[in-house]
């Protein structure tokens, strides 16, 4: 537990790095939302071989290192209703607001966009609302 | 080359969710959950990702993409009603599930069913969000 942050900072250098290697090579925003909802509603399919295969690559390359642990637990919901009624939202939300996470939180804050940091901060406190109602309040997560 | 560097980048990307613990979704519950046992570690992750990040976007003056092309333009500083009701949809499905679609996509190896519940629901999501844009810019440009 006391390590936590340490593999953070790690991980994170890895995804930051990610970011990097698709802005200066391919030239691309490494925002996770946009690449696949580029190809669920159809706006990025001329750039369909770049973006199935970042995805290829997503899904596939952490399985040769999940042996490395002991155990590796999402602790995924197993109401569905909450991952369904969740994962609407945030294939929505995250469209509707051109970025998630990655594209917002890494790419946007990183050159000091102010859309990213105004995303940042609006998903962030309805994350937190979410979780003290879902959690502390209904108790359904 | 294109693709191959897509593929090294994802890579990158799903492997370092996994080593950061992004992938857990008790561990980014427990960032938002300011009111109960708080977890900071997305905060590390966050900022671990953002330095390399900000080193690249100067790297960029100057210059073009190893591939070829042009660098994004600089965004819009235009906020927009989109943004907003988007974030906080969003944020709430978040927190809600604990998964994100970074996280969502690297998951799927290890993350049982449900994993696969929370993408497909997620694509439908994406799938419906060109009309409901169109219905937010509607209500905004009505009010």
């Amino acid at each position: 537990m006391e390590q936590d942050w340490i593999w953070g900072l790690v991980g994170g250098g890895l995804i930051g790095t990610a970011a990097a290697v698709y802005l200066l090579i391919n030239g691309r925003i490494m925002g996770a939302s946009g690449i696949l909802g580029g190809l669920v509603d159809g706006s990025g399919w001329h750039h369909w071989a770049e973006r199935v295969a970042f995805i290829v690559g997503i899904v596939l390359v952490p399985i040769a290192f999940v042996p490395l642990y002991t155990e590796v637990d999402t602790h995924i919901s197993s109401n569905y209703a909450v991952l369904i009624v969740a994962g609407l939202l945030v294939g929505v939300g995250s469209r509707l607001a051109n970025g998630c996470t990655s594209g917002h939180g890494v790419c946007g804050i990183s050159r000091f966009s102010l859309r990213g940091i105004v995303a940042t901060v609006f998903y962030l406190m309805a994350g937190g609302v979410a979780v003290l109602l879902f959690k502390h309040i209904l108790g359904v997560i | 080359m294109r693709a191959l560097f897509a593929f090294v980048a994802g890579g990158i990307f799903g492997t370092g969710l996994l080593v950061s613990g992004m992938t857990d979704t008790r561990k980014v519950q427990g960032w938002l959950d300011v009111f109960g046992d708080w977890d900071p570690t997305l905060a590390f992750v966050l900022g671990g990702a953002i330095i390399p990040m900000a080193i690249a976007w100067r790297f960029t003056v100057g210059r073009r993409p190893q591939l070829g092309g042009e660098f994004p333009p600089p965004p819009e500083p235009k906020l927009g009603h989109n943004l907003v009701v988007g974030s906080l949809l969003f944020g709430a499905g978040w927190g809600l599930a604990g998964l994100c679609p970074g996280p969502a996509m690297a998951s799927l190896s290890y993350g049982g069913l449900g994993g696969f519940v929370f993408l497909a629901a997620m694509m439908a999501g994406m799938f419906a969000a060109p009309p409901v844009r169109g219905w937010v810019d509607g209500l905004a440009g009505s009010s």
